[in-house]
């Protein structure tokens, strides 16, 4: 057991009355690393990822996330993550400011660093004229940045992305990639889900999960070389259509 | 505590930036007042009625002026033949006619007995009960004048005494359920809508990833609605007493504490819907159906409850809000302590505990 590994998950496994969502998975994410969670719409990637994030109760198996167990200390591993939902979920009604204040407020941030925080946030991207505006006015790129940029706010040892890029436009998902790359770079790991296979190719690892099994992982590289498939795309449908 | 100021504070801003909801909060509660006070009443006054006099004799016009000198009534036009009546109460304007027989005044003397035939506009049979009893008082009042001289040996004199509402003004009885309805409005419609605009937003999944307990959501989100409901419950009390002279006879403090229970009892029922719900509409459905039509229909607000058929009494009595009407009713109107309420009281409480216990459990569920 090497203790680079901040994700370690063993034979873990969720059933919904007799239906496994997730049959009995395994693997490790080190440190740093930017590991890609694929799979297809209800391959069970999204309950997997409950379960790491403490919210979802596994059947069986065993996890630890940031060196803590997901049955014994949920609460734990939740100070230890940030967490980006598809939606970006921020408060349209709040301004800009006002959400960084209040989702430092909840991760315990003392109102000293959650204002150093904001305006290194705020510097960073840019934002300082429409920091008082209300995030309901901003284009999705825009808030899908603040979005993981308060993902990133208490200092997470990992960061949960669930499909962080539906629905942006092809260059703000490059510059959106490179903030994760940059966080990455500072030692923060990176688990992200997509289905977007472009992006699979700048993951240093890829998962591929079909009916609730992982049923491939390794790096982009050498999935392509054991698929004999020129993209990740292909690798995908191999395996998808069995 | 620190991460709860935070989280009110945010749930402020939602508040007082969204228009709607500040109009429900504090234009709703101001609207109903006022509108069950001034224009739903049950009281009738200067109601418009038509004379058909047939005989036009000295006692006639005695009861003509008496009756048009009484608050209640107006008369609005004379009739001239019996024809004519249909078509006055087809058009409308009036809600009774009288019809005074031929010779009234020589009947009356020569017969003893004159008949006069009150015709109503049953159409709305409250309004219609009450001006036949209205007509039939100034009658027996004008009786007991011709009557005076002679000593009638045998005689039952009723005497009644209205207590607890002397003048029988509707908006005592409106003022207690506007109140409830305010209440259980502003508590669990608008923290089941609060809570389940989280969820559609998908905030709510984030917040449960946060190091915030699911208890210490759930709390930020229906204090400031806990909040919110005491003002209005002020806002109503003061309103009544200052425009509705409306007395409360009772402690003050044992109607902020009942209030705060039933407030609590709402609250909770919200949460429960809103674990029931996915999105606001269904939550504001489920709060106006499930709730607002029961308090409104059932609670002994506006219908009395001992004259439901008796599966609908029993119903009655799962209703939060008909033992809270009991309540306030007792501490404004009679002004009794805690001593004749603490039944209901108690029945509240249980309710309410069955109710938190219910959605901390629901809400449970719905996590794994």
């Amino acid at each position: 057991m090497s203790n680079n590994n901040v994700i370690q998950v063993d034979g873990l496994t969720k059933m919904f009355g007799d239906f496994t969502a997730v049959n009995a998975i395994t693997f490790n994410v080190e440190k740093g690393e930017i590991f890609g969670f694929l799979g297809a719409n209800g391959a069970g990637k999204t309950t997997a990822m409950k379960m790491l994030i403490g919210i979802s109760k596994p059947t069986s198996g065993s996890a630890t996330v940031a060196g803590f167990d997901v049955f014994t200390h949920a609460e734990d591993i939740k100070k230890n993550i940030g967490y980006m939902s598809q939606k970006f979920a921020l408060y349209d009604d709040l301004t800009v400011k006002e959400n960084i204040t209040f989702f430092g407020g909840i991760y315990g941030l003392s109102r000293a660093r959650i204002k150093e925080k904001s305006k290194a946030l705020i510097e960073e991207l840019g934002l300082e004229s429409v920091a008082n505006n209300l995030v309901g006015s901003l284009p999705l790129g825009w808030k899908q940045k603040i979005s993981f940029s308060v993902a990133l706010l208490h200092d997470p040892k990992i960061v949960f992305l669930d499909e962080p890029t539906g629905g942006v436009d092809p260059i703000t998902r490059r510059q959106f990639w490179e903030m994760i790359y940059k966080a990455a770079d500072q030692g923060t790991t990176i688990f992200v889900t997509t289905h977007y296979m472009d992006e699979a190719e700048y993951c240093d690892r890829v998962s591929i999960m079909v009916n609730g099994k992982i049923e491939a992982l390794d790096t982009p590289k050498k999935l392509k070389e054991q698929f004999k498939a020129a993209n990740m795309n292909d690798v995908f449908l191999k395996l998808a259509r069995g | 505590m620190k991460r709860f100021i935070g989280f009110v504070k945010k749930e402020f801003y939602h508040i007082f930036r969204d228009r709607r909801s500040l109009f429900i909060l504090f234009g709703m509660p101001i609207a109903q007042i006022l509108l069950f006070g001034f224009a739903i009443t049950n009281e009738i006054n200067n109601v418009d009625i038509a004379i058909l006099d047939h005989s036009k004799d000295a006692t006639t016009k005695e009861i003509i002026n008496k009756i048009s000198a009484s608050k209640y009534f107006s008369i609005k036009q004379m009739v001239e033949r019996e024809s004519d009546i249909a078509s006055v109460f087809q058009k409308g304007h009036v809600k009774a006619v009288l019809n005074f027989e031929k010779d009234f005044s020589k009947n009356l003397i020569k017969d003893h007995k004159a008949t006069i035939q009150i015709i109503t506009d049953a159409t709305d049979p409250n309004t219609a009960n009450t001006i036949s009893n209205f007509v039939n008082a100034i009658l027996q009042q004008y009786q007991k004048q011709l009557n005076k001289d002679i000593t009638i040996v045998y005689q039952i004199v009723p005497e009644t005494r209205m207590v607890y509402n002397p003048e029988l003004k509707s908006v005592y009885m409106f003022v207690p359920g506007v109140m409830t309805i305010i209440l259980m409005l502003v508590s669990a419609m608008m923290t089941s809508i609060s809570i389940t605009r989280e969820k559609e937003l998908g905030t709510m999944e984030i917040l449960l990833v946060s190091p915030l307990k699911p208890f210490q959501v759930i709390i930020g989100k229906v204090f400031p609605y806990i909040f919110l409901s005491i003002i209005n419950a002020v806002v109503i009390v003061v309103l009544s007493i200052f425009i509705f002279k409306m007395p409360v006879q009772g402690s003050l403090f044992l109607l902020a504490l009942e209030s705060i229970l039933f407030i609590i009892s709402a609250l909770a029922l919200g949460i429960l819907i809103s674990t029931i719900s996915a999105t606001q509409q269904t939550a504001m459905m489920i709060s106006l159906m499930g709730l607002m039509l029961p308090v409104i229909l059932l609670s002994g607000f506006i219908f009395p409850i001992s004259s439901m058929p008796i599966p609908l009494q029993v119903i009655s009595n799962i209703i939060p809000a008909k033992w809270f009407i009991i309540i306030i009713k007792g501490i404004m109107l009679k002004g009794v302590g805690i001593q004749f309420i603490w039944k209901e009281t108690l029945i509240l409480l249980g309710m309410t505990i069955f109710f938190i216990g219910l959605s901390v459990k629901k809400y449970k569920i719905r996590l794994e």
